[in-house]
């Protein structure tokens, strides 16, 4: 009795909460805009009985996912955002390992200093770490004042509202992700193997590529999917630090929603986008349970 | 081989930079006398004075800080027994079903768990307000929770709970007396968490709060969406200190316990 | 050990393939190795036997290369190699941990140092196959290491290491991480491989009886020094010292004063009132009335429940403790003085013919040459 309880209250409460949502984002995709309330047509009218619940699924319909293929915005956004979304990743990775190498060589009493360091940010407001870089990065901000002061450039850069003021919010953002699988990775390899490797005819470099980086491998897919799965549903980064040409599928759902009011729409948009996330969510998923094998 | 080569030193050195100035920027130029946020004019604390006069982010703030604490605990009340489902119940029907919604919100992109919720409480007709924030609030920090917390229960001696029952406790007071204790650290980690994502969470809310109920992100958001702000600087940094303070206070706090520890444990073996 | 003839250590016309020379080893304030001068020969089986923290581990670090002397030279072949980096030496080393690749199959591990030679690649498969049927692995060879058992680990470490055939083998605690049984295995096994492949060892542990049936000659070291250097048979029959004495094997240490005897071919032990003194013979010579030890073996001692007729040597006292270990017994005797004397004997009858129990009245003898009388 005490473990159905135990059962079924996160159980019913993520149903209710999780689930059913998500079942009704799935049904208004299907369903047509309208001028009511809510704005949409059908709706399941369960006093009709039987026949009411027959005209509701024949009313349903795949429209909504057709207008999204005739709208070029829409497959250009989802492109954009898996573009934005893996050229961030990379970019992450190029700045997050050497970092997380440094951490994993550093002196054993400094470490659990510099993990905090790593996640304190993790702890402030998301907001106003992206918030931070509008003043760094804007046309009259700090970084176009240092360079004009020391002369490297005469004319302020445009680098807010662009696409690389997008890479750079997203790399400061979610560099923690990348950071902590690596870092762990790098951790608890065993030091003597790049001793084994040396002492086999390595140099350090080579010890480096044929020892290291096979061996942190599982910590680096980890760490890019952690930054790449969220990334492409983005909302605040490309809102705050893109242009109006930033394409990213997660500002193109809110506006569809708050702009347009077109709920079927944003709908459709969101079932898409979970369906571009259903692969590498799978193939990291994949990357854990062979981690966890590995290692039991 | 572990050293410090001037690559590792260096690459820490940038890497703490990037991760660090940023947020040292904004703390400084809180102090700005000007109105224009990217010139400096001049120490002074009158931003801090005009965000305690505005009315509208301070019952913001109240708003956040109340869901906060409600939808954390909940969420983490939740969480562990998700938690205890995941890691003790065994097999029963739907529990493939149940691990995957646990662990769909972790990955589930903001928009989508807004947009999903909302359109349930337009559909059962709830009006939005702080209740149905402390609803989505608590529903996607408790796959958190669980998270943090299941970890912890996989690497719990379970003969710790055995030996309380053999020595003559009921299953629910050994979960009280043994059990409990010991993931109390993960537990309130959890809801450390719980209480973080609540704070910073701007999409969810922004899709389930109504015209009445404005938390602190969704206030931030509309005022830099005008761009540059120096009140939002001094909240910014009101904002850092206070989860520098927590962040660092916990760590010594830990870092003392342990310390502790390893000399009780030395004396012990001393003795 | 069937190697009576191989004793280049006692021939002066053979060079030494490793010489330390006044090596000095700081860590900061701490001296690891403290100015030690010695040689290794070529096809030597040689042990560094100590504790942990002896130093032993550093030797064989700076062998390999990833520590350098402080001061001093180490020559390999009449070289210095202070300034070859490790991945240049022709000395590979076996690890402790094995530090096999985790991402590289058996067959991976022992090509990986093949090639960094840039050996071709039928050299390598050829060489690899060799070194799998020395250490009878061939059907391990596409098995990932977590997918062998500790033992084939321990055989995978060894043929990597070997694969380069490099002049001087170093291996760290190689039988550490095994059970009882497989280490006793293990250890015919690697006397066996260094035999076949004429590869010098140096094997570094802290298991004297493991030193004792590998090696061709064991250092025993302490706080950074090496006490002594000799054949097992030398370090156990003539220990030079105390610890060395009290490291390896049992035995019992009496503390006493040395007096030559009146003919001039022995001393006498006066080790306690009422006692008669203990005579042994020693090569060492003593002052009227030095401070000594007598370190007795305790196989070497007699027990019978009369007194012997002719020993020498004969005390009588009560055992305070049995210990049986199947093969032997060994008996605790405490001397009336409160001395304690191990005895040892063989249990060639069987159990139920147990001549001795607790608290009995026993004589233990020995000769004069059964002791090793040491400086105090």
């Amino acid at each position: 009795m005490r473990r159905f309880a135990l059962i079924a209250v996160p159980y019913l409460w993520l149903l209710a909460l999780f689930l059913v949502p998500f079942l009704i984002v799935l049904k208004i995709s299907l369903s047509d805009i309208a001028m009511a309330i809510p704005p949409y047509t059908p709706t399941l009218d369960l006093s009709a009985g039987w026949e009411g619940i027959k005209s509701f699924f024949a009313a349903l319909d795949l429209e909504n996912f057709e207008f999204l293929t005739t709208d070029d915005l829409y497959w250009k956004a989802y492109l954009s955002s898996l573009q934005i979304a893996f050229i961030a990743t990379i970019a992450t990775l190029i700045v997050g390992y050497p970092i997380a190498y440094g951490m994993a060589n550093a002196p054993d009493h400094w470490r659990p200093t510099l993990m905090m360091l790593v996640i304190l940010p993790f702890w402030t407001s998301f907001l106003i770490r992206v918030y931070a870089w509008v003043g760094i990065l804007s046309s009259e901000g700090y970084l176009n004042q240092i360079l004009l002061w020391s002369g490297v450039i005469n004319e302020p850069l445009t680098i807010l509202n662009t696409n690389v003021a997008v890479y750079i919010g997203i790399v400061y953002t979610y560099l923690p992700f990348m950071i902590l699988p690596i870092y762990s990775a790098l951790e608890r390899m065993d030091e003597s193997l790049l001793e084994a490797a040396e002492d086999l005819g390595c140099s350090r470099i080579s010890a480096f590529w044929l020892v290291t980086i096979p061996l942190s491998k599982n910590g680096i897919i980890a760490g890019c999917f952690l930054v790449f799965i969220p990334t492409i549903g983005e909302f605040v980064i490309p809102s705050l630090l893109g242009g109006s040409k930033t394409l990213m599928i997660g500002k193109v759902l809110w506006e569809e929603f708050f702009n347009n009011r077109d709920w079927p729409v944003a709908s459709a948009v969101a079932v898409i986008l979970l369906l571009i996330l259903i692969i590498p969510i799978i193939l990291f998923q994949r990357n854990e349970q062979k981690q966890r094998e590995a290692e039991g | 081989m572990r050293r410090m080569t001037w690559f590792n030193a260096t690459s820490l050195t940038l890497g703490f930079a990037f991760l660090y100035l940023p947020m040292l920027i904004l703390i400084i130029y809180s102090f700005n006398d000007s109105k224009l946020v990217t010139v400096w004019a001049g120490f002074s604390t009158r931003w801090y004075g005009e965000l305690f006069r505005n009315e509208a982010f301070l019952d913001a703030a109240w708003v956040t800080l109340r869901v906060a604490v409600i939808s954390s605990t909940i969420a983490t009340a939740l969480g562990t027994m998700a938690a205890l489902v995941l890691v003790r119940a065994g097999r029963f029907a739907g529990r493939t079903l149940f691990s995957g919604m646990i662990y769909a919100p972790l990955v589930m992109p903001e928009v989508i768990t807004g947009l999903s919720l909302l359109l349930l409480f337009i559909g059962i007709g709830l009006d939005r307000g702080i209740f149905t924030i402390i609803l989505a609030h608590t529903t996607f920090s408790m796959c958190y929770v669980s998270v943090v917390v299941s970890s912890r229960l996989v690497s719990f001696d379970r003969s710790l709970e055995e030996a309380a029952l053999d020595l003559g406790c009921s299953p629910a007071q050994a979960f009280r007396l043994v059990t409990l204790p010991i993931i109390a650290p993960a537990v309130i980690s959890g809801w450390l968490l719980a209480f973080t994502l609540s704070l910073d969470d701007l999409v969810i809310a922004s899709f389930t709060a109504g015209p009445s109920s404005t938390t602190l992100p969704i206030k931030i958001w509309s005022s830099i969406r005008l761009g540059l702000s120096p009140e939002i600087n001094a909240l910014s940094t009101l904002l850092i200190s206070f989860v520098a303070v927590g962040v660092i206070a916990a760590s010594l706090t830990s870092k003392r316990a342990s310390l502790r520890r390893q000399a009780e444990e030395r004396a012990a073996v001393a003795a | 050990m069937g190697q009576t003839t191989f004793e280049p250590w006692n021939d002066p016309e053979v060079e030494p393939l490793i010489q330390f020379r006044n090596v000095t080893k700081n860590f900061g304030d701490f001296t690891a190795i403290d100015d030690q001068s010695f040689d290794i020969y070529a096809k030597e089986f040689f042990a560094l036997l100590g504790p942990s923290g002896c130093g032993k581990t550093t030797m064989m670090r700076m062998l390999a290369g990833f520590e350098s002397p402080s001061s001093g030279t180490i020559l390999l072949g009449g070289q210095d190699i202070a300034p070859i980096p490790p991945n240049k030496r022709a000395v590979n080393m076996m690890f402790q941990s094995y530090a096999l690749f985790p991402h590289l199959s058996v067959w991976d591990n022992i090509a990986f140092g093949l090639k960094r030679d840039r050996k071709p690649a039928d050299e390598i498969a050829e060489r690899v196959g060799q070194m799998l049927k020395l250490t009878r692995l061939e059907k391990f060879a596409k098995r990932k290491p977590h997918q062998i058992s500790g033992g084939q680990r321990q055989r995978v470490a060894l043929a990597r290491s070997l694969a380069k055939a490099p002049k001087l083998l170093l291996l760290d605690e190689p039988l550490g991480a095994l059970d009882a049984k497989l280490r006793q295995d293990t250890q015919f096994e690697l006397m066996d491989i260094q035999e076949k492949t004429g590869t010098t060892f140096v094997i570094v542990t802290h298991d004297q009886e493991e030193a004792m049936t590998v090696a061709s000659r064991v250092a025993v070291m302490d706080h950074g020094r090496i006490i002594q250097a000799d054949t097992p048979a030398n370090i156990y029959e003539m220990p030079n010292s105390v610890y060395v004495a009290d490291f390896i094997g049992e035995v019992t240490i009496i503390e006493g004063r040395a007096t030559r005897t009146r003919n001039g071919d022995a001393y006498e032990v006066a080790f306690a009132e009422g006692q008669p003194p203990l005579r042994a013979q020693s090569d060492r010579s003593f002052g009227i009335g030095q401070a000594c030890h007598l370190a007795i073996r305790p196989e070497k001692v007699r027990i019978t429940a009369e007194k012997p007729e002719d020993a020498a040597n004969a005390v009588q006292g009560a055992i305070l403790d049995i210990a049986y270990l199947g093969n032997l017994s060994t008996y605790i005797v405490e001397l009336p003085s409160g001395h304690l004397i191990k005895a040892q004997t063989a249990n060639t009858q069987r159990l139920s013919r147990r001549s001795f129990t607790w608290e009995d009245t026993v004589w233990l003898s020995w000769t004069e040459t059964a002791g090793v009388l040491l400086e105090g």
